[in-house]
This record gives structure tokens, sequence and C-alpha cells, in this order.
């Protein structure tokens, strides 16, 4: 009796101090449920690659931008598949706070300038309270300042057209993300009779990472009625590189257009029929304020 | 002699659950630095938990990856997304010891120069870290600060060749706990 106390006293004191070797201390000091976490990095950059992305820039940092895109690759070898001529659009985008961002920028094509605003209304989450996708809205207007040989000059207005768009998507793993996009845009001109002052247009974009620096992406609109029937959809096809503070975006693409005005409605080549053309976007991120 | 045997299992119970005393932080502070040629990197995270249990000297911290804020975003975003993948890895940890604790008594006011050793778990790996802490204890509240150096290189972070220059090759770890309270 007294040896079996003794072993079991011997067991019941051993216990829990080999329970204490391997037990973690924190166990009941941490919080069951995690915090709620902001979900980040859903695409590179703040574009797909011309639609505007679920990605917005830091507080205080610019973003320099510089777009080509060249001319169609099957123009063969004495083009230099398109090397040979190249459109561009320069802009500056600038993060005021996390959650709000501006940006201008000038198109060669048309001689047309552009300005943005951009605000995060939703950001995914997990966590607790978490939020399942991101809404993002975007408003801006163009105005194209090339020389008119109208009979009757367009005046500043006539030239002008306003975009609104919401952007909505879900970083679905680390690699793959998603979003819509329908955009609404109204010109005050349009390009010939029979065509709609207003258009609405769905978007899509997409992104997949084959490595932490590079990723594939996607960029398509859709745009519904009130465009002659020789447009077609502005289609983009992608590679995101990034270095430190350089995302160089490489693709390929049916249209020229560099803003929302543009694409939407200056598209009339067939990707898959080879009227395809070579483009960049080059990004420097800046950091002006802490 | 059966009563002796029960007291000497409580007594021997009631002393162990005694020497147990914890002493935890929830919002432990970690910063690190490193400085290179072309850049300086800097960030804060005061989200990390900690526990030191003062009679064996045993120490634990947890630290969230995602709690690190930088001053520039993207320098954050490339912390999380391309280098300590937090995603993947969400915490880095500590699990060590107090090694020159001695009869140091931590419930006691006064200031405690001690040696820590332990492994820091971070991006998957494992290594072993030394570090002095300093200790100092008012009134049962201690408070702990204690700094090292790691190499990211030691953690499987590679930095890619185009960005050598800007990132440094050691980082400066820093831990300041400002209050450990009694569990």
């Amino acid at each position: 009796m007294k040896n079996v106390l003794i072993v079991f006293c011997a067991i019941t004191i051993s216990m829990p101090m080999m329970a204490q070797d391997t037990e973690s201390l924190l166990k009941g000091v941490e919080d069951s449920v995690p915090a709620r976490e902001k979900v980040t990095g859903a695409f590179k950059s703040t574009r797909v690659i011309n639609a505007h992305s679920l990605e917005m820039l830091g507080k205080g940092n610019l973003d320099f931008r510089i777009l080509h895109r060249f001319g169609r690759v099957n123009q063969g070898v004495k083009q230099l598949f398109g090397l040979d001529a190249a459109s561009m659009r320069m802009s500056f985008d600038y993060g005021i706070t996390d959650n709000v961002m501006v940006g201008i920028g000038r198109s060669t094509l048309r001689k047309e300038f552009d300005a943005f605003i951009k605000t995060r209304i939703l950001q995914q989450s997990t966590g607790s309270k978490s939020i399942p996708f991101t809404l993002l809205v975007a408003a801006g207007s163009t105005v194209w300042t090339e020389e008119s040989f109208a009979a009757v000059k367009p005046d500043f207005a006539d030239r002008s057209s306003y975009y609104v768009q919401l952007i909505a998507g879900r970083k679905f793993s680390s690699k793959f993300s998603f979003q819509i996009s329908p955009v609404f845009l109204h010109r005050n001109q349009v390009e010939s009779p029979g065509e709609d002052e207003n258009i609405f247009a769905m978007g899509g974009g997409a992104r997949y990472k084959v490595s932490k620096r590079i990723a594939i992406t996607a960029d398509y609109h859709h745009p519904f009625s009130g465009l002659p029937s020789d447009n077609t959809d502005p289609l983009s096809v992608g590679v995101d590189i990034e270095t430190g503070g350089h995302v160089f975006q490489l693709h390929f693409s049916n249209t020229s257009g560099m803003n929302e005005r543009a694409y939407l409605t200056q598209t009339n080549e067939e990707f898959f029929n080879g009227d395809i053309r070579f483009g960049f976007n080059l990004s420097r991120i800046f950091k002006l304020k802490k | 002699m059966k009563r002796s045997i029960f007291f000497t299992m409580f007594l021997v119970c009631a002393l162990h659950s005694f020497s147990q005393t914890r002493y935890f932080s929830k919002n432990t502070n970690i910063s690190f630095y490193s400085s290179a040629l072309l850049e300086d990197i800097e960030a804060h995270n005061n989200t990390s938990v900690c526990v030191v249990e003062a009679g064996t000297g045993k120490i634990e911290l947890s630290v969230p990856v995602k709690g690190f804020v930088f001053s520039n975003s993207l320098m954050q975003e490339h912390f999380n997304e391309n280098y300590l993948e937090s995603d993947k890895f969400p915490k880095a940890a500590f699990r060590g010891v107090i090694a020159s604790l001695g009869n140091t008594d931590l419930s006691k006011d006064g200031t405690y120069r001690l040696s820590l050793s332990g492994s820091l778990y971070m991006h998957g790996v494992s290594n072993i870290v030394n570090a002095e802490a300093l200790f100092t204890v008012t009134k049962g509240v201690i408070s702990a600060s204690s700094e090292f150096i790691i190499k990211p290189a030691d953690y499987n972070i590679k930095i890619p060749l185009l960005v050598r220059d800007k990132i440094a090759k050691t980082v400066r770890v820093v831990i300041d706990i400002p209050l450990l309270k009694k569990i």
C-alpha cells in the first residue's frame, strides 16, 4: 500500500512537470480568435493593366507611371512587329490617405488629359469581423486637346467625358486575386451618329502570382451597347515584374487606349485574330511624406 | 506515515504551483532596424505577446508578423509578401530561458542584467539566439528590454541581387516589454 502511494505520489508530482516542459507558456494568454487583419497585396500595382485595380497607393506615395502601347504585332518585321510606332501616357498618382488617391495623366492619343479620384470603401480582412472582399470607387474625367478639323469646332465641354467605376474583388489566396468592375461612361459628344453618349460596361481583372515577384495578369471589359458594331472588347494579358519600388507591367493588348474613355470606346482590333500590340506600364513609387 | 506522505504530496504540489508565477504582456514592443547603403529600414510591432515564468526563468514571445508597421507602406507590403511571407508563416516566436537567473528573485524590486538563451522561430526556420536583457522590477511590475542582431540569410530570407544594396545583411532587433502583469 505504501509503495503504491509513493508511486502515485511520484506520478502526480512529475506529471505536471512533464506537461509544463512541453506546454507553451502562451496557452490561454494569446487570444483564441485572431485579431482583424487587413488583406493587402491583391495586385502589384494600382492598375491591373488598363483598369483600376483593388490596390491603393499608401499615404504620401507618389506613383510616376510611364505607359507605352506599340503598333500591331502582325505588321511584321518591317515595322519591327509594331515597335516602330508608339503611343504613350504619362501620369502622376498620389496617395492622399491610405484610402484616397488622385491622379492626372496625359496620353499622346488625341492629346488627351485625364484625372481621377479613387476611394476605398471596404477593405478585405481576416480574423474577427472579417470582410470577404474589397470595394472601391473611382471617378474621373478626360478631355482631348487635339486640333479638330470639324466644321463646328468642339468646345471644352464637347471634348470631355466622365466615368465612374466600382471595383469589387477579393484576394482568394496569396497567389490568386479576381475583381469585377462595372463602369459607366458619359461622353458629351460621340464619335459618329448613332452612338450612345452613355455607355455601360462590365470589367473583369485577375492576377496569378507565379513567383514572389512575378505575376500573370489579365484585364477585360465588355461595353453593353451604344458603340459601332466594329468595336471590340478591350482585352489585355500581361506579366507583372516587381523589383523594389518599380513595377514593370509587360503585356499584349488589342487596344492602344490608356484611359477609360479611350480603351472603352476606341478599341476595334480582334485580339484572337492577332491584332495585338505589345505594351508596357512602368511604375516607380516615390515616398514623399512619412 | 500515510498522512505524512499525503502532506508531502500536497506541499510539493503547492510549491510547484507557487513557482509557476507568471507575468505577461500583451503589448510587447518589438522593433527592427537595418541600415544599408541606399536605404534605412525600420519597423515597429506592438502586438506581440510575452510570458515570463518567474520561478523557472522561462520566457516566451509570440509575434504576429503582420503587426510590423513601416513608415513606408510599400516596404511593409514587400516585407510581408516577398521576404517574411506572412501568409505562409504568420507568426514568429521566441522560446527560451533566462540562463543566468540563479537565485535572482524577480518579485523583488531592483534592476537585473541577465542573459537569455533560446530559439527564435521565423519564416519557417529556428535558430539559437543568445542575448542580454535588462529586467527592472518596481512594485511587482517587471519591465524588460533586450537587443540582438540576426541575419536574414539564417532564416532563409533571400534578398534578390537587384536590391542587395538596399537591404543590409544584418538586422538589429530591439525588444521592449513595458509591463508584465501577474496572471
